[in-house]
C-alpha cells in the first residue's frame, strides 16, 4: 500500500502548505453552504403543524449537537494517531478542534433549552440526554485546562490524547440516551437505520446547515492547527522564510 | 414576504431569534479569533528573524 501521502501530511511543513491552501476555498464553500441553508430554514422551509414556527431552531440546534460530538471523535482518532505514531500534525489538530467542540456544545445546550422551554415548558431537565450532552461541554473545558496545565508540547499531547480517548465512551451514551432512558427528547429522526422520518422540505435545509457546520469546522480547525505549528516550530528556517516573507510591512520602514 | 408575521415567529421570536444570533455569534467569534492571533504570531516570528540577523 502506498502511504506516501500519509508520511506528507505527518510533515507539519507540507500540511502548514496544504491547510493555507484550502482554507478560503473552504471558508467560502462554508459560508456559501449557510448563508443558504439557514435562509431556506428561516424563510422557505414550511411550519410544522405541531409545533409551528418554534421548530425552527433545528436548523442550529441539531447540527450544534451533531458538531459535538463529531469533533470528539475526530479528537479521538487524532488522540490514536498522537498515541501510536507520535504524530505531531495530529496533536495540533487534537489541540485546534477543542474549543470549537466546546463551542458546538454549548450552542446545543442554549439552543436546545430555547426550544425546549416553548415546547416542553422548561428550559432544562435533568434527563439523559441534556445531561450526557453537559458532561461532554466539561469534557471539552477539561480537556482545554489540561492543554494549558502542561508546559511540555509532547506531553501536553499525549495527555490529551488520552483523555479523547478516554472520553469517547460518552458519544454513544449521548447517541443512544433517547433510547436507553425514559426523557423528553425526541428520539432520532435523521441517524437511524430507516429512512428519515422527516418531510423532505425540512430536512433538505437541515443537511445544507449541517454541511454548512462541517466545512465551517474543517475551515476554522485547518486555521487554528497551523497556528499550533507556527507556534511549536517558530524557531525552524521555513516558519521564519514563510513569516518574513508574508508578515506585514511596518509603517515606517 | 410580510416582515412582521416573519420577526414575529409565530409567537416564538424571543426563542428562535436569540438562538441564531448566538450561533452567528460564537461561529463568527472562533473564525476572527485564531485570524487574529495568526497575524500576530507571524508578525513576532518575523520580527524576531530580521532582527537576529
Amino acid at each position: 500500500m502506498n502511504l506516501v501521502w500519509f508520511h506528507k501530511l505527518g510533515s507539519p511543513k507540507y500540511f502548514h502548505a496544504l491547510a493555507l491552501r484550502l482554507t478560503p476555498w473552504l471558508g467560502a464553500l462554508s459560508f456559501a453552504l449557510l448563508a443558504t441553508g439557514l435562509y431556506w430554514g428561516l424563510v422557505i422551509a414550511p411550519p410544522d403543524y405541531q409545533q409551528g414556527e418554534s421548530y425552527r431552531i433545528i436548523f442550529v440546534h441539531v447540527p450544534s449537537a451533531w458538531m459535538s460530538m463529531f469533533t470528539w471523535m475526530f479528537m479521538a482518532v487524532c488522540g490514536l494517531l498522537v498515541l501510536v505514531w507520535r504524530m505531531k500534525v495530529a496533536a495540533s489538530l487534537m489541540r485546534a478542534a477543542a474549543p470549537l467542540g466546546a463551542s458546538f456544545t454549548f450552542l446545543a445546550l442554549v439552543t436546545g433549552s430555547l426550544w425546549g422551554k416553548p415546547m416542553w415548558g422548561a428550559y432544562w431537565v435533568w434527563d439523559a440526554r441534556l445531561t450526557s450532552e453537559l458532561i461532554l461541554l466539561f469534557l471539552y473545558l477539561g480537556f482545554i485546562a489540561l492543554q494549558s496545565a502542561i508546559e511540555q508540547r509532547e506531553a501536553a499531547g499525549r495527555a490529551g490524547a488520552v483523555l479523547a480517548l478516554v472520553g469517547v465512551i460518552n458519544i454513544p451514551i449521548i447517541h443512544y440516551s433517547v433510547e436507553w432512558w425514559n426523557t423528553l427528547h425526541q428520539g432520532a429522526t435523521v441517524t437511524k437505520f430507516d429512512s428519515p422520518s422527516m418531510p423532505v422540505e425540512m430536512l433538505l435545509p437541515l443537511l445544507v446547515s449541517a454541511a454548512g457546520f462541517m466545512t465551517y469546522f474543517a475551515t476554522v480547525v485547518l486555521k487554528r492547527a497551523r497556528c499550533d505549528i507556527l507556534e511549536a516550530e517558530a524557531a525552524s528556517g521555513w516558519v521564519r522564510e514563510w513569516a518574513t516573507r508574508t508578515a506585514t510591512e511596518p509603517r515606517n520602514p | 414576504m410580510d416582515w412582521q408575521s416573519f420577526l414575529a415567529m409565530g409567537g416564538y421570536a424571543a426563542f428562535v431569534w436569540p438562538s441564531y444570533a448566538l450561533v452567528l455569534i460564537v461561529l463568527i467569534a472562533n473564525a476572527v479569533i485564531p485570524h487574529r492571533r495568526e497575524r500576530a504570531l507571524r508578525e513576532r516570528i518575523a520580527r524576531r528573524a530580521t532582527g537576529n540577523r
